[in-house]
């Protein structure tokens, strides 16, 4: 079976490879780009105030736990896996946060410990798919039904967090630019919050560890052909696990800065929120088979679903579900885009 | 006994019987089954009705997983299949006859005919892969489904459709009856013809069996049709059983359970190879779960990790290097005993 798997997967790499021009290279993450903005340019002739320099701020504000996760799913995606438990470990992240700091915890042994969590699972996922050849769709799922399991076991309600640093935290606002004044005479400022930086920080190292460092290249080798990668003589075991650790830990910082976010731990945060950070991972233009794909598409792709979100919170009489069906219809048209993209270079 | 430990449904057995006897020791009268109101009555038929929908949607799925592909739209089509009913019987003026329940069963299972066909297209003409196929489907479905209802739990007061997923028939669950039904169709149709060999030679290499002359393509859609047909069946029988179409709630993750039954079961996400006994088994397994941390008096979230703990333990016990282990102390044992030693494929 594994001799077929390498068969398949060198006859789409050749393919793949053909098309080496900077327009076939980049060209998935552009028509990301033009998503956005098309998205944003049907945002801002309907609405008013759309294009309002706040409202696109907003937008990383909302999505910063979002975007880390996203950068954590790309990694295990360019090796060909998946990863369904990044939201369970989420959840645990914020009730671990929560507990720990209601027990007493100064905040920074309490962030330490919330990434050593991360940091566990990830390496916990990555044996058990390494060593015991479990699929990664399965581990990852008992993965994500023990980190639910636990946040019911850490406590059924939701904590509230009241340690100053955090509250500071999270309503510290980083001023960027005066946009007008108030009525009362102030200036007014666009602004961020300090978890955007962190998530703009960790894009920024994803994509320079991807691009410029061996365990980057090494990520991308085995997506583009495992049996290759090993056979090159690449530490392929080491960096399957190791990109686990890499989403369990962006796991962990993403429910870092949504506890930051909503000043709480609640068991049932982030339900489902892995299929965003896949959907987000696929619109940005990487292939769930791996071997191809960038960080920056990723970010892309958690924009263009929080456009989306604004514009329907903006219209008003949509109803919430019509977000659902314009994600999967906007899932279609990338997957179906990405499909032909392939065919044509095979020709 | 040596066939039997080496048989693939030899440790989800083991499971299975070791959560019910978790169960008697926890509850002495756990096994006990009496008649009441001409029926019968007991946790162990709780479990044969509650296992139906999981069960259904873990046959489509085993014939998926055996083509190496995926459903994950399984749980959003019950919820499909459940506001499709369910708004057409609260819609007429005759809730509880015959004809409108039937026609609207009729109308829920075409609707999701033709969704599987959708998933079938995608992943056998346009080749896209199975998981992100059928995520498409996952996140716009309950979207479809919450537009059908029009955002709101449709409840249905039809006596007819509430025996579907409630009901007895010949003292046994009548979901029960239709999920038996479903599970010894499917399995005489795929073991007594060529059918379930044809599905498992696609699921090895496709393009080796369409030069072999297989009709591949045919295939995988059928698959994913027959996949959406047992949820839509699934969609009715949890809707009957809570007498509402909940866009929400209906099949919330039954997708995950289903897949959980087929892999606990034995049969490989990597495709090729399948059992329905297995699927049967595992479903069994995941539902006893359930039954068994209730009875146990423990907090019914806390359920995950107990569920993680039992998937964990069968995937390590079948996985290649525990099996490797097992098989290379059997051949030692076997050697001191001065026994012929088999050929282990």
């Amino acid at each position: 079976m594994a001799a077929t798997e390498v068969q398949a997967g060198a006859t789409t790499r050749t393919s793949r490879m053909r098309g080496t021009s900077p327009l076939a290279r980049y060209g998935s993450v552009l028509a990301t780009l033009v998503t956005l903005v098309l998205v944003f340019v049907i945002g801002s002739t309907r609405y008013t105030g759309f294009l309002d320099s706040q409202t696109i701020l907003n937008l990383f504000i909302d999505n910063a736990f979002l975007i880390v996760l996203a950068v954590g799913m790309t990694f295990v995606i360019l090796t060909g896996g998946i990863d369904l438990s990044m939201g369970a470990v989420m959840a645990l992240s914020t009730m671990v946060t929560a507990r720990l700091l209601i027990a007493g915890w100064a905040p920074g042994p309490v962030i330490a410990a919330v990434l050593l969590l991360g940091c566990v699972f990830g390496v916990g996922v990555g044996l058990f798919i390494r060593v015991f050849e479990v699929q990664p769709f399965i581990a990852t799922l008992a993965a994500m039904f023990l980190a639910r399991g636990l946040c019911f076991v850490v406590s059924p309600n939701s904590l509230s967090i009241t340690d100053p640093f955090f509250v500071s935290l999270s309503q510290s606002r980083i001023r960027l630019w005066p946009t007008g004044t108030a009525f009362d005479g102030r200036t007014l400022y666009a602004f961020i919050s300090p978890s955007v930086i962190v998530a703009l920080v960790i894009v920024a190292i994803a994509a320079w560890v991807l691009h410029a460092t061996r365990f980057g290249r090494t990520v991308y080798a085995i997506g583009g052909n495992q049996g290759s990668a090993e056979l090159m003589g690449l530490p392929v075991a080491r960096t399957q696990v190791l990109v686990y650790v890499v989403s369990g830990v962006c796991s962990a910082i993403g429910g870092l800065i949504f506890a930051m976010y909503s000043l709480s731990g609640y068991a049932l945060t982030g339900v489902g929120v892995e299929l965003d950070a896949i959907s987000a991972v696929v619109i940005g233009g990487t292939l769930l088979t791996g071997g191809s794909g960038f960080v920056i598409g990723s970010l892309l792709g958690v924009l263009v679903l929080g456009t989306i979100q604004t514009i329907i919170s903006f219209e008003g009489t949509l109803s919430s579900w019509w977000t659902k069906i314009v994600i999967g219809a906007l899932l279609l048209v990338f997957v179906v885009l990405q499909r032909l993209l392939i065919i044509r270079r095979r020709t | 006994m040596r066939s039997l430990t080496r048989s693939k449904v030899f440790w989800p057995l083991v499971a299975l019987v070791a959560l019910l006897a978790v169960n008697v020791v926890a509850r002495p009268g756990f096994l006990g089954v009496r008649m009441q109101d001409g029926h019968l009555y007991g946790s162990l038929i709780d479990i044969l009705r509650n296992t139906s929908p999981i069960l259904l949607v873990a046959i489509g799925m085993t014939l998926v997983i055996a083509t190496r592909g995926i459903d994950l739209s399984v749980g959003a089509l019950v919820a499909i299949a459940g506001a499709v009913a369910c708004t057409q019987i609260a819609a007429s003026p005759t809730p509880g006859s015959a004809s409108t329940v039937l026609i609207a069963i009729g109308t829920a299972l075409l609707v999701c005919l033709v969704l599987g066909a959708w998933n079938g297209f995608l992943v056998s003409v346009v080749g896209i892969q199975p998981i992100i196929a059928t995520l498409i489907l996952m996140t716009a479905g309950r979207g479809i489904a919450m537009l059908v209802t029009g955002g709101q739990i449709t409840t249905v007061n039809s006596p007819l459709y509430k025996s579907i997923g409630a009901g007895f028939l010949l003292t046994l669950p009548v979901s029960a009856i239709i999920a038996g039904v479903v599970l010894a169709a499917t399995a005489l149709l795929t073991r007594r013809t060529a059918l379930g060999t044809l599905v498992e030679s696609v699921g090895i290499n496709p393009e080796a069996s369409r030069l072999a002359g297989v009709r591949a393509r045919s295939i995988i859609w059928t698959v994913y049709v027959f996949s959406a047909l047992c949820a839509a069946i699934a969609g009715i029988l949890i809707s009957s059983n809570v007498t509402a179409a909940d866009a929400n709630n209906n099949g919330l993750w039954i997708e995950l359970d289903a897949i959980l039954a087929v892999v606990i079961g034995g049969t490989s996400l990597m495709g090729g190879k399948f059992s329905l006994t297995g699927t049967l088994i595992g479903a069994f397994i995941i539902e006893t779960l359930r039954i068994t941390v209730i009875s146990l008096g423990i907090a019914p979230e806390v359920n995950l990790v107990f569920k993680a703990v039992v998937v964990i333990l069968v995937c390590l016990l079948q996985s290649p290097v525990v099996q490797r282990k097992f098989r290379a102390r059997r051949r030692a044992v076997a050697q001191e005993h001065g026994e012929a030693v088999e050929v282990v494929a």
